[in-house]
């Protein structure tokens, strides 16, 4: 019988698998995730014939409240809260690695050094991915300041928490069973959660999310081990190690090491720039007549969004404006940069939400060197992703920083309410070349005037 | 299953999920982490059996905490993220 078990569990496994390959195209992404649940099904299925499962009230109580919950939060979601979301469920996938870690602990099946270490990890990990996915969750939906928040000496205090977790988990090993260092473990472990992710600043979230995803992959590998569950190990490290992958891409994108967005603070400006110096007498403004004059004579566009354009539910505004030039024949491109949205992959999903279609999303290594073929580029609520410094000016903060080189298009259109400065605070001397042109006020009511006059026109 | 089994399963699934994910186009991006937040679900394999077994009430509670939580991953995770690829599909 239990080999039966095993094999469907690997069938579960093989069909995640797939499912993950599902989603290398988005025309068998849909798919690939129906196949991913149908092994989520056989698994929770077969779990079900388990000689150690006697009653079934707790276990159908559960699954209708977890069910409710889950249905609900994917119903109502709305994308630009997808981040909120992604850190919820980062935090629960923790939290219920560490909760089965905790119930193998106090039914005392872990005997050996492999378990025991197992369980500890999975508690601690686990712990940890359930706080600080709290906390993130908290920054993302604004429960909190989104600011770096600390206290000094707060990194020894986390060096304290997590060798002091260590040292619990070897004295488990040694004296297995012992309560007081378990409770004192998954103590430590909570306020280690908190205090790592308090201190990241609201920017900086996309790392910390895809960071803590893949933890959550890790806890749940740990709690294989703990049961011997092949299922749960496969799993657990395929999660891992996507988490881990789009860290690092997201950390490439704002030109960062993960070091340094989980413990360091933004790099000094070693001067200030001068806003003056940078924007006198060279900013040049528009109107959206003129836009439209210039859009009509155009033979390739690029779109370039940023999160202001979905904070302003611009979306569908923009595919509008999208659809009327290129029934005017004009060829129409968005450049995504990676951390356009709030996580990885977000502008795409925004832009999906409002029937874009995929094909036009460019990433950025496809679309910068198509820009110096591009008639008007137009900037949408991005601002520091299109910084020339982080080009050129080896002395700024963002030096290195890989942009969306607009700038080598030939005219340049920003939508921007005022010259106020992006999250990196920096003035931005893209709005004062001499091909850029700026189109103040609210971007949604701009795109709207734009594409009215190119009607009209 | 020993140690070095479970090892091996673990290293190797890790060299797989690289080579996966690196082919995951960025614009499935916010997809694939939802859809690796309903597979990472699977620890209701281990919640299920300590909700049901005949243990101890904390036991117990411990394991309805994590049918719940695993619950809402695999429900929620894999709706949300139908939702958003069915709108990459159209068109």
């Amino acid at each position: 019988m239990q080999n039966w078990i095993d094999i469907a569990y690997l069938i579960a496994a093989c069909l995640f698998v797939l499912g993950i390959k599902g989603l290398t195209k988005p025309k068998t992404a849909v798919r690939g995730n129906l196949l991913a649940a149908a092994g989520m099904g056989i698994a929770a299925v077969v779990t079900l014939l388990n000689e150690h499962i006697v009653t079934y009230e707790i276990i159908i109580a559960g699954v209708v409240v977890g069910g409710l919950i889950g249905a609900v939060m994917a119903k109502k979601v709305q994308m630009t809260a997808m981040p909120q979301m992604i850190a919820l469920l980062n935090g629960f996938g923790g939290g219920a690695s560490f909760s089965v870690a905790s119930a193998e602990f106090f039914r005392g099946s872990a005997t050996d050094t492999v378990s025991i270490i197992a369980t500890g990890a999975a508690v601690l990990i686990g712990a940890v991915t359930l706080t600080g996915s709290l906390v993130a969750f908290a920054k993302l939906q604004e429960l909190i300041d989104g600011k770096p928040m600390g206290f000094p000496g707060m990194k020894l205090v986390n060096a304290v928490l997590f060798i002091g977790s260590i040292v619990g988990i070897g004295y488990l090993v040694l004296n297995p069973g012992n309560e007081m260092v378990f409770w004192g473990l998954v103590a430590a472990a909570m306020v280690l959660g908190l205090l790592l992710v308090l201190p990241i600043g609201g920017a900086d979230m996309p790392v910390v999310i895809a960071l803590l995803n893949s933890y959550s992959g890790v806890a749940a590998s740990a709690a294989g081990f703990v049961m011997g569950n092949s299922a749960l190990i496969i799993t657990g490290s395929l999660v891992g190690a996507s988490g881990l992958i789009l860290t690092s891409i997201m950390c490439k994108a704002m030109n960062r090491s993960l070091t340094n967005v989980l413990f360091g603070v933004m790099a000094e400006a070693g001067e200030a720039m001068d806003e003056d110096e940078v924007y006198a007498g060279k900013v040049k403004s528009t109107s959206a007549e003129e836009v439209a004059m210039l859009l009509e004579t155009a033979q390739r566009v690029v779109i370039v969004p940023g999160f202001g354009l979905a904070m302003a539910q611009a979306q569908h505004a923009v595919r509008d404006l999208a659809d009327t030039l290129e029934a005017a024949g004009i060829e129409v491109a968005y450049a995504i940069h990676p951390v356009a949205g709030r996580m990885p992959g977000h502008m795409n999903v925004l832009l999906a939400e409002a029937e874009v279609p995929y094909d036009q999303l460019k990433d950025m290594d496809a679309i910068n060197p198509t820009f110096e073929q591009t008639d008007v580029a137009i900037v949408l609520g991005a601002n520091d992703v299109t910084n020339p410094m982080a080009r050129e000016d080896k002395g700024s903060p963002i030096y290195g920083m890989p942009i969306l080189n607009v700038d080598k298009a030939k005219t340049v259109v920003v939508v921007k309410r005022s010259l106020s400065a992006g999250f990196a605070g920096l003035p931005n001397p893209l709005f004062a070349k001499d091909n850029t042109l700026m189109l103040f006020g609210d971007g949604k009511g701009a795109v709207l005037d734009i594409t009215t006059a190119l009607k009209e026109g | 299953m020993d140690f070095v089994a479970q090892l091996t399963l673990f290293v190797l699934a890790i060299f797989l999920g690289v080579e996966l994910i690196t082919k995951v186009p960025p614009t499935l991006h916010t997809p694939l982490m939802s859809g690796s937040n309903a597979i990472s679900g699977i620890t209701i394999v281990g919640a299920l059996i300590a909700a049901g077994s005949d243990s101890s009430m904390l036991i117990n509670v411990l394991g309805f905490i994590a049918v719940v939580l695993a619950t809402i991953n695999v429900i929620g995770g894999f709706m949300v993220t139908n939702r958003m690829l069915a709108m990459f599909k159209r068109k």
